[in-house]
């Protein structure tokens, strides 16, 4: 049965007649048309459905969108801010850690939460949080650089 | 008999390279074209009204939506040329715009597009082809826009495979690029009347010198009805003198990607459009008994299509269409198959005759008894690979619609103009009554060259009388794609005591014939392939059969200075006569410290190198083995590789890195694994792919050879890093393996824990 659900998705609140246990990435592309979000996999393996959820990264592929009622919801649309790119993204671009870049919103959602919860990650420590994330292109050492080059960054603007 | 092969991809001009030996480069239309020997025909420049004179060639939609206001410039192709050569081959139909090989636009404001059937799936061709008219036509980058894979706006194209793109198109549009330049020089010195030598052209504007006259080039178009044929001895920018190519620009469109606003296919939605999908079989080749639709067709909103065996649903949401599906109750006839266990007695048990093709897969040289008569020593061996995945982490995906009687397809493939036929002989329409695009693609490594889901959505979409989006899951990705073909390659060689091969027989049952020839320099070989059966639906993947032949080659070429005694670096240059590929050994070599230090316990070093089109690549890797788990990581990996002039060094070292990485699964882990017609491991959670964990530490050289004309480098960098692995398992165990993948459950079994 359907339910009305209030979604806090990117700072804006969008009240929804759905189905309780759709997936959240489904609402998230065909009702609000939030497309950045990707589906890869549908078993939570692949991490290209990534968005955050208080700050934390899930697989909202196998996340039931009635879970995340009225929770802060961001994707990779919310990321740039007033058309200024995050850090995150604009390293991305600058070690062009991307061939087809159809895992990269979730990569960067992914890397998002590593650097909320750890702002001066090592190697090691980037490639385990985000060994749930798959590129199939094989671009994961630039993604590490690039995680690495945010975090120099964003410690920098902090301190300013 | 034949009815045994499910779906397999028996059309040769789908992978005509799997077949023959000594098609290296293909034939594929229009970019064998070459504007200096072109005679009567030739460049011609038209606006607006001229183009009336020409326009039988093209349909009036095609140009009405090209042309702008401002210049377009034609290249005809010579028309002889294409019948003398045959042309045979390719899959093009008489309403294509067959004489018209490319045209690009300059608007009024100075932007300029360009237009190519090629299409972007990640291997930044968008950027690299931008650079090449940006260089030639002196032109920023940032006013360059380039429409690619729209079979009503864009030249025909065969398809991007082959790493044909950078040799063919890249050379092609360079062509193009500078004599459009040349013509903008002649416009200028026209209407300023001035001398054609005192003009020149940068940035996108024209100066004459003397004067200090400036105009931009899109001013300089305006106004202008123009016919008249180009100068056909335009020679493009020599290397030397390059500035925008040979550059390492940035992903022209990047910034699409990661704020996530670039629309893949899978992520189009138009108005009223409806989510599809289609109800599987439960294996291959099974036929439909009866089915009951009646509580799906119940369900608000859902559509059911039963045409044949074909059934399919769309709803409103991709929820509702799988809860629609769920409920359709079916039963379906299956037969008894073979299975992955057994699959290479079966490959050896079935040959088939490949038909227009036969005794083209062979290549002979000398006389093998005397090289058996000369050898010391003699070596046998049978070598393996398994079917893989492409498992693009864009599923196939398409969204179609049916508007007055035409059809237009937007879907994720390589072969645009191959799909649009698809449609048009799927739904009997002329050509001209279909359009395919192709949005920039969440990749396809050779697995997207079929038009699967487009016929799905397409079939859905004139039911439903809207647009239909059909989108394969993951597990349907994994199981009606294609694979990998899976092969058996004997080796016999022979060699003299000091280390040189006398003989060389090479037989590859089923894989392909892509490199399948030595490089080295053997007096005496018998190399074949032999086409088998397959049980699986196969079909091309990066770099095609190359990998599985330099595996099974470069492992023996181990095998073989391990029987002599002779380091393995000294065998295989001792064996060499091909500089180039004597040059991108030493590099890696130089690079990786080969032979300097001896590798800590249970580490093991191995190197491969190769040659495939147009490309060198050497690969030496380091590997760690774990005596109590029985795991198998590749720590360290150099790959050197050259491939003429580099046209965008960052570009093409990320292209070698994820081949490396990509290269890594099929080398150590990647199997899919099927039983009577099923798959058995068609998830991310049962077929494991690379992931960051697997990362080694890479390094590459890349040998820029300003003097060679530029060779693609998609597919060639991958075909070295399995034997390198291989070798240096057996550097670091003793342990010989000789099936791909080397290690999918690590090497636990196979070699004592430490004592």
């Amino acid at each position: 049965m359907r339910e009305v659900i209030e979604l806090q998705v990117n700072g804006i609140r969008h009240r929804l007649e759905v189905e309780p246990n759709r997936r959240l990435l489904d609402v998230l592309r065909e009702d609000l048309d939030l497309t950045g979000t990707k589906y890869g996999c549908g078993e939570g393996q692949c991490g290209a459905c990534t968005v955050l959820v208080e700050g934390r990264a899930i697989r909202s592929c196998i996340t039931p969108v009635h879970l995340v009622a009225g929770r802060p919801i961001t994707t990779i649309e919310g990321v740039a801010h007033g058309g200024r790119l995050h850090p995150l993204q604009e390293a991305f671009l600058e070690v062009d850690a991307l061939q087809c870049g159809y895992c990269t919103p979730g990569m960067i959602m992914s890397g998002l939460a590593l650097l909320t919860a750890n702002p001066d990650p090592s190697e090691d420590e980037i490639i385990r949080f985000m060994n749930g994330n798959i590129c199939r292109c094989g671009t994961y050492g630039r993604i590490v650089r690039a995680i690495q080059r945010a975090a120099q960054k964003m410690r920098k603007e902090n301190r300013r | 008999m034949r009815g045994e092969i499910f779906g397999e991809l028996l059309n040769p001009a789908l992978e005509p390279e799997r077949y023959e030996l000594f098609a290296t480069s293909l034939p594929i239309a229009p970019t064998s074209h070459d504007p200096g020997s072109v005679g009567e025909n030739g460049l011609t420049a038209l606006a607006e009204e001229p183009l009336r004179e020409i326009a039988p060639l093209l349909t009036r939609r095609q140009f009405c939506q090209a042309l702008g206001a401002g210049l377009l410039v034609l290249l005809f192709r010579d028309v002889r040329a294409l019948q003398e050569s045959g042309g045979g081959r390719r899959t093009g139909s008489p309403s294509l715009p067959q004489e018209i090989s490319a045209w690009l636009h300059i608007s009024r404001e100075g932007l300029v597009t360009v237009y190519t059937g090629k299409v972007e799936v990640g291997q930044n061709i968008r950027t690299s082809l931008t650079q090449v008219v940006a260089e030639e036509l002196r032109v920023p980058i940032e006013r360059i826009r380039l429409v690619m894979g729209d079979t009503d706006l864009t030249p025909f194209d065969a398809g991007t495979f082959g790493s044909r793109t950078t040799p063919t198109m890249a050379a092609h549009l360079r062509r193009v690029a500078a004599a459009t330049r040349e013509l903008l020089l002649d416009l200028a010195a026209e209407q300023w009347q001035v001398g054609r030598a005192t003009v020149e052209i940068a940035d996108g504007k024209v100066r004459h010198l003397a004067s200090g006259r400036s105009q931009d080039i899109g001013e300089l178009t305006r106004g202008q009805k123009l016919s008249r044929p180009l100068p056909d001895t335009v020679a493009p920018t020599p290397p030397e003198q390059w500035r925008i190519l040979g550059a390492s620009v940035p992903k022209v469109n990047g910034r699409a990607f990661v704020t996530g606003e670039h629309r893949y296919t899978s992520d189009l939605k138009l108005p009223g459009m409806l989510y599809g999908k289609v109800l599987r079989p439960p294996a291959f080749g099974a036929t439909l008994v009866s089915v009951d639709t009646r509580e799906a067709e119940s369900m608000p909103g859902v559509l059911v299509v039963r045409e044949g065996d074909f059934v399919g649903v769309a709803a409103p949401s991709t929820e509702q269409a799988a809860r629609a599906l769920a409920a359709i109750r079916a039963e379906w006839k299956t037969t008894p198959q073979p299975s992955s266990r057994e699959i290479f007695e079966y490959l050896k048990k079935n040959p088939i005759e490949a038909q227009g093709w036969e005794g083209r897969s062979q290549h002979l040289v000398g006389s093998l008894e005397e090289g058996w008569h000369l050898a010391e020593k003699r070596f046998q061996q049978t070598y393996t690979v398994a079917y893989i995945a492409h498992a693009p982490l864009e599923p196939r995906a398409a969204v179609a619609e049916w508007k007055d009687g035409r059809l237009t397809v937007w879907t994720g493939t390589q072969r645009p103009f191959g799909v649009r036929s698809e449609l048009a002989r799927a739904f009997g329409l002329p050509e001209d009554r279909v359009r395919v695009i192709v949005p920039d693609t969440g990749s396809g490594y050779g697995g997207k060259h079929t038009g699967d889901a487009a016929l799905e959505a397409a079939r859905l979409a004139k039911a439903a009388g809207r647009p239909v989006k059909v989108v394969w899951t993951r597990e349907e990705e994994f199981t009606w794609a294609y694979f990998r073909p899976a092969g058996v390659i004997e080796v016999r060689s022979g060699v003299k005591a000091d280390g040189t091969i006398t003989a060389w027989e090479f037989h590859n049952y089923n894989s392909g014939a892509a490199a399948i020839r030595t490089p080295y320099a053997i007096p005496n070989q018998h190399i074949e392939f032999h086409p088998t059966r397959s049980p699986l639906r196969q079909g091309s993947y990066r770099a095609l059969a190359a990998t599985a032949n330099h595996f099974a080659r470069e492992t023996a070429m181990d095998e073989l200075a391990h029987l002599v005694g002779m380091d393995p670096l000294a065998f295989r240059l001792k064996n060499l006569a091909d500089e180039r590929l004597r040059a991108v050994l030493e590099a890696a070599a130089s690079r990786f410290g080969w032979g300097k230090a001896k590798p800590a316990p249970d580490r093991g070093v191995g190197l491969a190198a190769g040659f495939e089109k147009g490309g060198y690549v050497a690969t030496c890797a380091e590997i760690a083995v774990d005596r109590t788990s029985g795991e198998v990581k590749a720590v360290r990996v150099v790959t050197a590789f050259e491939c003429g002039a580099i046209l965008n060094p960052d570009h093409l070292k990320n292209q070698i890195e994820g081949a490396i990485v990509m290269g890594l699964g099929g080398a150590l882990f990647e199997s899919i694994e099927f039983e009577n017609g099923k798959i058995l491991n068609p998830r991310f959670s049962r077929y494991r792919v690379p992931r960051f964990s697997d990362l080694p530490h890479i390094e590459v050289v890349l040998l820029d050879r300003r003097d060679l004309p530029s060779a693609g480098a998609g597919e060639t960098p991958i075909v070295a890093i399995a034997p390198a692995i291989g070798n240096a398992i057996f550097h670091a165990t003793g342990l010989r393996l000789r099936s791909l993948p080397l290690a999918p459950h690590g090497l636990k079994g196979e070699i004592k824990p430490q004592s």
